[in-house]
Order: C-alpha cells, then sequence, then structure tokens
C-alpha cells in the first residue's frame, strides 16, 4: 500500500496553508494536487479501504472509472483554482478552498453512504467561508442562505442513508433507483431530493445564483467547480436511467437562460449558465445509456474547466476594475486584451463551437436523445444549446470587454492569474481537439463516438452563426435588453420576501397578543394591590390584614379556650 | 495607465465593425450554401428542413430574447430589493 487515500494530499495542503506563509505555502499548495494526481495514477480498481461500523460493512475509499474520472478532474480544477488564487493574502481563502477540493475528492471516492455523508457535509462546511471570505454584509448573509440549504441537503441524506442501512442492511453505495417497496421507497427519494438540491434542481437552485456571485474573485472558481459535480457524479453512480431526471434536466437547462439574458451581475450570468449546463448532464443521467451516461460525465468534465475558465476572466475583471455588473463594464478589450482573449476562449468552449471543449460532449447527450426517441427532449436543448452561446458565449464577452466604452482603464491582472486562465484555455482546446486521447480516454463506459463527422461540425456551426445572427440584428435593431442594474425575481423570492414578511407578519401578531396579555395581568395585579394596601399610611387595607396588639391574640386565645372548656363540660354532662 | 490605452480601439471605428459584420454575413450565407451542397445525415424528420439549424438557432434565439424582456416586466425590482 505506497498509495495514499486519495483526499489526504489535498487536505495535507489545508493543513499545511493553516501553518505555513509566503513561499513554502505556496509551493505546497502547488504541489498538493500534483502529488494527489500522481497518487491516482498509482491506483488499483477496487476496494481500496473497508472497514466495520456499527455492524454495517463500510467502503470508505473505492476506486472505479466513474470515481477516477472526477478523481482526476477534480485535482486539475484544484489545480488551475489555486494558481488563480495565489497572490490572495487571505489564509481562509487557501485553506477553505483547499480543504474543500479534499472534501469533493473524498466524496467522490467513497464507497458507502456514510462516507459519502461525512464528505457531503465537509462540503459545505469549508465551501461556505470562501463565501464569507468576500467580508460583505451580502456575502455574509449569502453564505447563511447556502449553508442552512447546504446541511437541509445533508441531513436529507442522513435519514435516507438510515432507511436504507434498516431495510437493506447495507450502506454500499451502488445503484439506488427510484423503484423501490414501502419505506425504501421513501428513503431513495430522500436521497434523491438530497443530491438534487446539490445538484440546483429548479425551485432549489438559489442558493447557487445567490451565493456564488457573492464570493471573492478566487472563491467562486474552487465553489464553480466542485459542489454541483459531486452531485453530478452521484446521480450517474445512484439513479442513472431515472427518466425524471431527463425531465428535470431538460427544465434545467431551459429555464436559466432567461433569467441569464437579463441577469446585470455578469459572474451571476454564468451561475445561471453552470444550471443550464448541469441540466444537459442531468438529462445525459436520466437517459441513462452508455452514450448518455458518457456524454454527461464528459461534459461535467469540460464544464468545470469552461465554466472555471469564464469564472476566472469576470473574477479578473472584478479584481481589476471593482465592478462586474454589465451596466457598469464595456470596452475593456482595450486595457485587457490577454483576459479577452481568453474569456473568448472559454466562450467557444461552453457554446460547444467545433475544436472547443463543449463540443465533443454536449454532442453526445445530444445523439443520445435523439436515438432513444426523446424528440422533444432533443428539441429543447437545442433550443438550450443555442441559448448558452448567446448569454455565456456572446453576453459575457460582449458586455465586459466590448459594448460601449464604459471608460474604464486597467491593466491585466496578476501573472497568477493570467497563468491559471491561460491553463484553463490550454486545457478547453486540447479536450476539444483531442477528445480521444484526453476526456475520451477516461470515460467509464463502453462505447465508441467521434464528435467530428461533417454533418455535426456544419449543423452546429449553422446553429452557432445563426444564434449570433439573431444578437447581431436584435442589437442593430435595438431589440436587445439593455443591461440594467436591478435585481429579478427567482425562486428564492419565496424564502427571502414572502417568508419573511409572512414570519414577520405571524411574530409581530404573537409577540403583540402576549404584550397586551402580560400588561393586563400587570394591571390586575397592581389594581390587587392598590385594593388592599394603602401606600400612604403604608399599613394594608383589610381588616384582618391590620397589625393587632399581642393582648388582642391573647384574649382571643382566653375565649377560645374557654369555648373548649364550655363544650367538653356539656360532653360531660351528657 | 499609458496613454496608449486611451486611444481608439480597433472596435471604436465604425467601419471596422462593419467589415467585421460583412466578413460575418458572408459566413453565414457560407454555412447555408453548404447545407444545400453537403448530404447531412437525417437523425430526426425535422432535419429534413433546409438549413433547419440556422432557422432554429436564429428563431429561437430571438425568441429567447423577446421572452426575457418580457419577463423583465414582472420580475425586475431595484438593485437593493433585498437589502431594504
Amino acid at each position: 500500500m505506497s498509495n495514499m487515500i486519495p483526499f489526504l494530499p489535498l487536505m495535507f495542503g489545508a493543513v499545511a496553508a493553516l501553518f505555513l506563509r509566503g513561499w513554502t505555502r505556496n509551493i505546497i499548495m502547488l504541489a498538493a494536487p500534483v502529488v494527489g494526481a500522481l497518487n491516482l495514477m498509482g491506483l488499483e480498481y477496487g476496494v481500496f479501504w473497508s472497514m466495520e461500523f456499527m455492524g454495517y460493512a463500510l467502503e470508505p475509499v473505492k476506486i472505479d472509472k466513474l470515481s477516477l474520472m472526477f478523481g482526476y478532474l477534480f485535482h486539475l480544477a484544484a489545480l488551475i483554482a489555486i494558481i488563480y488564487a495565489l497572490h490572495v493574502k487571505d489564509t481562509v481563502q487557501h485553506v477553505a478552498g483547499l480543504a474543500y477540493a479534499a472534501s469533493a475528492v473524498g466524496a467522490v471516492f467513497a464507497g458507502d453512504l456514510l462516507t459519502l455523508f461525512i464528505f457531503w457535509e465537509l462540503l459545505a462546511l469549508t465551501s461556505v467561508f470562501l463565501i464569507w471570505a468576500r467580508r460583505t454584509d451580502r456575502a455574509y448573509s449569502a453564505g447563511f442562505r447556502y449553508l442552512i440549504i447546504q446541511i437541509l441537503s445533508g441531513v436529507l441524506l442522513l435519514a435516507g442513508l438510515l432507511i436504507f442501512a434498516q431495510v437493506n442492511n447495507s450502506l454500499l453505495f451502488t445503484h439506488i433507483g427510484l423503484e423501490h417497496d414501502g419505506v425504501a421507497e421513501i428513503g431513495a427519494w430522500l436521497i434523491f431530493a438530497a443530491f438534487g438540491i446539490k445538484c440546483a434542481f429548479p425551485f432549489v437552485h438559489n442558493w447557487l445564483t445567490d451565493s456564488y456571485p457573492e464570493s471573492t474573485p478566487s472563491g467562486t472558481i474552487f465553489l464553480a467547480s466542485f459542489t454541483t459535480k459531486v452531485a453530478v457524479y452521484c446521480f450517474a453512480r445512484g439513479f442513472a436511467g431515472e427518466e425524471i431526471l431527463v425531465w428535470i434536466g431538460v427544465t434545467m437547462a431551459c429555464f436559466p437562460i432567461f433569467f441569464a439574458v437579463i441577469e446585470n451581475d455578469l459572474r451571476r450570468v454564468l451561475a445561471y449558465s453552470l444550471i443550464n449546463q448541469i441540466g444537459f448532464m442531468i438529462v445525459g443521467i436520466g437517459i441513462g445509456t452508455a452514450l448518455a451516461l458518457n456524454g454527461a460525465v464528459a461534459h461535467a468534465f469540460n464544464d468545470v474547466i469552461f465554466k472555471g475558465l469564464l469564472m476566472m476572466t469576470m473574477g479578473a475583471v472584478l479584481h481589476m476594475t471593482g465592478k462586474i455588473n454589465g451596466s457598469e463594464l464595456g470596452g475593456l478589450y482595450k486595457s485587457m486584451p490577454k483576459t479577452t482573449i481568453l474569456c473568448i476562449v472559454g466562450a467557444a468552449s461552453i457554446s460547444a463551437f467545433p475544436l472547443f471543449s463543449g463540443f465533443v460532449s454536449k454532442s453526445m447527450i445530444m445523439a443520445a436523445s435523439v436515438k432513444e426517441g426523446y424528440d422533444y427532449v432533443w428539441l429543447l436543448l437545442l433550443f438550450a444549446a443555442a441559448g448558452v452561446f448567446h448569454h455565456a458565449g456572446i453576453k459575457i464577452p460582449y458586455f465586459a470587454f466590448f459594448a460601449h466604452d464604459s471608460g474604464i482603464r486597467t491593466t491585466e491582472p496578476p501573472k497568477n492569474m493570467l497563468i491559471a486562465m491561460t491553463l484553463g484555455a490550454v486545457t478547453c482546446v486540447a479536450l476539444g481537439t483531442f477528445p480521444a486521447q484526453t476526456v475520451y480516454a477516461l470515460l467509464p463506459w463502453e462505447h465508441d463516438y467521434d464528435p467530428y463527422d461533417m454533418t455535426h461540425v456544419l449543423t452546429q456551426l449553422q446553429l452557432l452563426f445563426f444564434s449570433a445572427l439573431a444578437f447581431v440584428w436584435l442589437n442593430l435593431q435595438k431589440l436587445y435588453p439593455p443591461e440594467l442594474p436591478s435585481t429579478n425575481l427567482d425562486a428564492d423570492w419565496f424564502y427571502r420576501k414572502l417568508a419573511p414578511a409572512f414570519v414577520k407578519r405571524v411574530a409581530c401578531k404573537v409577540y403583540g397578543s402576549y404584550e397586551t396579555f402580560e400588561k393586563s395581568v400587570v394591571r390586575s395585579i397592581k389594581q390587587v394591590i392598590h385594593n388592599s394596601y394603602d401606600a400612604k399610611l403604608g399599613q394594608p387595607k383589610g381588616y384582618f390584614a391590620r397589625l393587632w396588639p399581642i393582648e388582642t391574640m391573647v384574649v382571643w386565645v382566653a375565649i377560645l379556650l374557654s369555648i373548649y372548656l364550655i363544650l367538653y363540660y356539656i360532653h360531660d354532662l351528657l | 495607465m499609458s496613454d496608449h490605452h486611451d486611444s481608439a480601439g480597433w472596435f471604436d471605428k465604425p467601419e471596422n465593425v462593419k467589415k467585421m459584420l460583412k466578413v460575418f454575413y458572408v459566413l453565414c450565407v457560407l454555412l447555408v450554401v453548404a447545407d444545400l451542397i453537403v448530404h447531412r445525415h437525417i437523425y430526426h424528420s425535422w432535419e429534413n428542413i433546409p438549413a433547419f439549424y440556422a432557422i432554429y438557432g436564429f428563431v429561437g434565439c430571438s425568441i429567447l430574447v423577446f421572452v426575457a424582456k418580457w419577463m423583465r416586466t414582472f420580475l425586475m425590482r431595484g438593485e437593493d430589493y433585498y437589502d431594504e
């Protein structure tokens, strides 16, 4: 056993970052993901570590192709994010970022549900510090909302796994599915809901759009990489082929693009597009064929890199200008040309241009959907694919770097940020241009797929160019909605406005009635005191409560005794 | 900041933008022409429509923008809506 438990190198990096400073810390932080990835290369498939806990067999570390693929992905993402964050002088972010990455690695190698639960909660607890690290009021409250929802997901997972342990007498994390008898079905749905929350399913998606844009420029890179992808991995392992996922996924792919078009905060636009991309993956998992599942995990792999790249470019803009709203930016290509080009590479990748990473993975899911007869799903995904290009591919670079000149003059971001972004961009192109040697080589299921056939390249280019044409036309006709400083209502309105308003009203009523009750009690007590005590004379008002001389008492005792005597005498007489 | 940042950028000149758009339009036309020449694989009956993907992309994105614009009428609030 010359190999380590997979999450240990990153976790060790986090601990080292807590105590070390300066260049030693930088070296350790950079070495952690590299050592971790090398460690993965030496691992063999199978159970790496097993133990028994309260009569249940646990497999805290289990390695197969699926977990290994996510393992590599998380180490690569961690490396890029760490390079990007090197200039940051904030121990909290470094420690939290590394510990968060380590938790994600721990979660994907968990062979049982209990270990998964532990890392599930660690993901929440470590990542929330990346949000709080922004140190603004908004970030604090967004962080609390984030934490509450993440912990709720953990509680659901715990409840579900306890039911499963009881019914199946096993905690091993294999295919779960939704078809069960009796109480096991409740357990399955609880676990499904727990995964769904972390995956940002519709109506429980706002923790993501709420908190990610409030994090620090480098914190968001970590955040966008891990939590949702762990959830995608869990669905692929536990619920592959559940048809309901197809419909949930297609909803996720479609609805956020509308919000993304009218959103002003460009990192929030990316947060919406993150949900949209997860939608594609969830559809793939729901279809459940080898091609679809491969497409889902390949897309997860590519998404982490290109979404990370886009988030990094927007983080660079925020870092250099202090602004991130589309309404305040524009014309930055003059002072940040390198960042602009890197952003366009990310935009081309997410939009699935041929030779860029999105192309080779999104197409697998599309092909699977049309192959399995999901015609409407295919059409909606096609719409979503065009929409992605519209809001992430064009809107992000256009409003940040082009559009009207905002007058902001700045410089390129620090070197380490540029290096991280370049690494991300090169990876995007490598994944898209040489898929067989890179991402396809890691795919867990057996299936041959070639994205580069004439039909596919041509149709994708047509879709993208004419989506762009729509943008150009709408812009020239002045029909394109301008970027406005605004907040758009979403499902979080229910718990950020409606519920607080309702709770406030109920609380006011309850408190008000308590107050009137308390007042009336006090008043009646005062009345009683007033009636029985003369405050002026300093003595009670009642007859029997007056002060009596001791002699009076003696007289009364004498009277009582004589009555007793008389009664006794009378009794004797009779 | 150095002065050359303040000089007009390439995209500040309308003629440059016009040139770029012209190239873009030509590419769009070429893609439609290619659609008529190349024999595409057909997986779905809708794909038989000539330039189906081009039409779908253009119409889809226009609808997307119009619907999103309309959504603003009832979803948009002030920037500090949740902070008040």
